[in-house]
């Protein structure tokens, strides 16, 4: 079958790879018909993540048809087109059952500190991702969610990570009804937890960015304020004026390790890897909110350590919540709000790039060329 | 509060032509998750009934933080050459230290030179420049690529030049 094969650092192509097989009663072999890149695929390409192989494959968020299940599978049927979330999931550890489907106990044996992910190194279980034909998918009874009659394709391949992810970071801020919610990144995550945010009935939404084009499209599709960092002199001042000097009630990390916008930052976490990836965006989100004000962090970090004004959360009084999204807990709520037109997610689909293309998908989607936002792979089997 | 250095309050206002504005709104939704649905069942231990286990087929390193190898894992590209002598040490350590994670990252550029020597004795050089998506940055970025270029070979050629310069 055709996969995208990592090299090293910025280097990808597509190659022949065996087909996946059935390794556990519960496991199912899905076709992909839809897979995306991912912001999060970026710290793979770039090298950042540790036990990231060469001869992996990325993709955590895909979408497809089940071929094969495992004789302890009674769920899903052969030629279900389904929705995979990002985690794995077993479904009955102690952490599952709390609803916390992105911290299962069975599904990661590199690290205790992540539950497993498709296509995300050795350090999230070491699994095949999506950009793939095909995909070995453990625990098919637990994550995999039959895609609705009348979903568009488009539509079903964002609920895999990034409309819930968007929706958990809104979540987990705790947002109440006329909130102040600033959203750090518009990237795809940024943008739907901008939208997300009057969800949860935000009196008003600001992102920060610095890629013209993302905000504008930020403007039109989350209905937000969107504002450049560069210029202006000082995002947590400019937050702080808006807001009368007190910091606004909830800010949100949608951009983790790759963040831009101070130079010493930059050089110690993304050049220098002295840190785990650059952590201005969470500085930033620190030092803007409010006292007893909540920070959501969504945005990826490596596992070693960052610079982050750790004295200003005690002083503050700042509750910090974080996690990977819930994907399977949420997809429910997530279906009823695309099918009752409150989420439209393939609006945020810029590139539509054949499988076999995927270096060039990955340069375009990396140096945010072509005004791209959201980079689809699309198989041959798919294109028929 | 008299507003006389520029801050303001802009909070709130009609959010009617946001379709679904406040449709999730929970004043009590607080704690929120991750602590929403806490059953305090790892009081009990790692007790819960596992799943069966995956037969375990290839090396896989698992974290010393826990007592096992997790019922379900990943058997693709199984630890191999120094890269692997590399990331057998590096899981002698904790999730909590260095020791455990810098090796891993020299694992990985390790790995990237082992790569390289595997495609080589397959019998192809990889097209490096393909790899990097030089087609699509050729295609959409011609003007940063040229430039990226002509500073390369401005380094370059200088380097060459205080080399040559020094050696004679």
């Amino acid at each position: 079958m055709l996969a995208m094969n990592y090299r090293g650092p910025q280097r990808v192509r597509i190659d022949q790879k065996p087909l996946p097989q059935i390794l556990h009663p519960e496991d199912a072999i899905i076709r992909v018909t839809r897979s995306c890149i991912c912001g999060s695929d970026l710290h793979l390409y770039n090298g950042n993540v540790p036990d990231t192989r060469v001869g992996e494959t990325f993709g955590h968020e895909f979408i497809g048809v089940v071929e094969e299940v495992g004789y302890a599978i009674q769920k899903l049927k052969v030629g279900d087109n389904v929705i995979v979330p990002f985690n794995i999931a077993c479904g009955r550890c102690a952490f599952c059952k709390q609803g916390l489907y992105g911290n299962c106990h069975e599904s990661n044996p590199q690290a205790t500190a992540a539950g497993g992910i498709f296509g995300y190194s050795h350090t999230t279980g070491g699994y095949c991702g999506g950009q793939a034909e095909y995909v070995r998918v453990p625990y098919a009874d637990v994550g995999p969610t039959v895609i609705p009659e009348g979903m568009d394709l488009d539509d079903a391949v964002l609920l895999t990570d990034v409309v819930p992810t968007g929706y958990q970071a809104a979540e987990m801020g705790g947002i109440q009804k006329g909130d102040t919610v600033v959203v750090f990144g518009a990237g795809p995550i940024g943008i739907m937890a901008a939208k997300c945010a009057w969800l949860f009935g935000a009196g008003r939404v600001i992102i920060i960015d610095q890629i013209e084009y993302r905000l504008e499209f930020a403007r039109n599709y989350a209905q937000c304020e969107a504002y450049n960092f560069r210029s202006l002199e000082d995002p947590v001042v400019f937050i702080k004026k808006t807001t009368d000097s007190l910091g606004a009630d909830v800010c949100i990390d949608a951009v983790g390790a790759e963040a831009a916008g101070n130079a010493m930052q930059t050089i110690t976490g993304r050049k220098l890897l002295l840190q785990a990836g650059s952590a201005t965006a969470l500085h930033w989100a620190i030092n803007s909110v409010k006292k007893g004000g909540i920070v959501s962090i969504v945005g990826v970090y490596g596992p070693t350590d960052n610079l982050v004004p750790i004295g200003n959360v005690v002083n503050k009084g700042i509750t910090i919540r974080a996690n990977q999204a819930s994907v399977k807990r949420l997809l429910p709520k997530m279906i009823e709000h695309v099918q009752e037109g409150r989420i439209n997610p393939k609006a945020l689909i810029t590139h539509r790039i054949p499988l076999e293309e995927v270096a060039d998908a990955y340069r375009i989607f990396s140096d945010k060329l072509d005004n791209c936002i959201k980079t689809v792979l699309i198989p041959p089997s798919a294109r028929i | 509060m008299e507003n006389t250095q520029g801050f303001e309050n802009k909070r709130g206002g009609d959010h009617s032509h946001i379709k679904g504005w406040g449709i999730d709104a929970d004043p009590k939704n607080d704690p929120t998750y991750p602590m929403k649905q806490r059953t305090n069942d790892e009081h009990n231990g790692y007790t819960w009934e596992r799943p069966p286990q995956q037969t375990v087929n290839v090396e896989v390193l698992h974290s010393i933080e826990r007592p096992n190898i997790t019922a379900v894992f990943g058997s693709t590209v199984p630890t191999k050459g120094l890269s692997g002598k590399i990331r057998r040490y590096a899981f002698k350590h904790s999730e909590s230290s260095y020791a455990h994670w810098l090796p891993l990252l020299l694992a990985d550029r390790v790995d990237m030179v082992e790569g390289l020597i595997e495609d080589i004795n397959k019998g192809s050089f990889p097209n490096i420049l393909a790899e990097k998506g030089i087609k699509a940055e050729w295609k959409h970025n011609k003007t940063g690529l040229l430039k990226r270029w002509a500073i390369g070979a401005v380094v370059a050629y200088a380097a060459f030049v205080y080399v040559t310069r020094r050696r004679s």
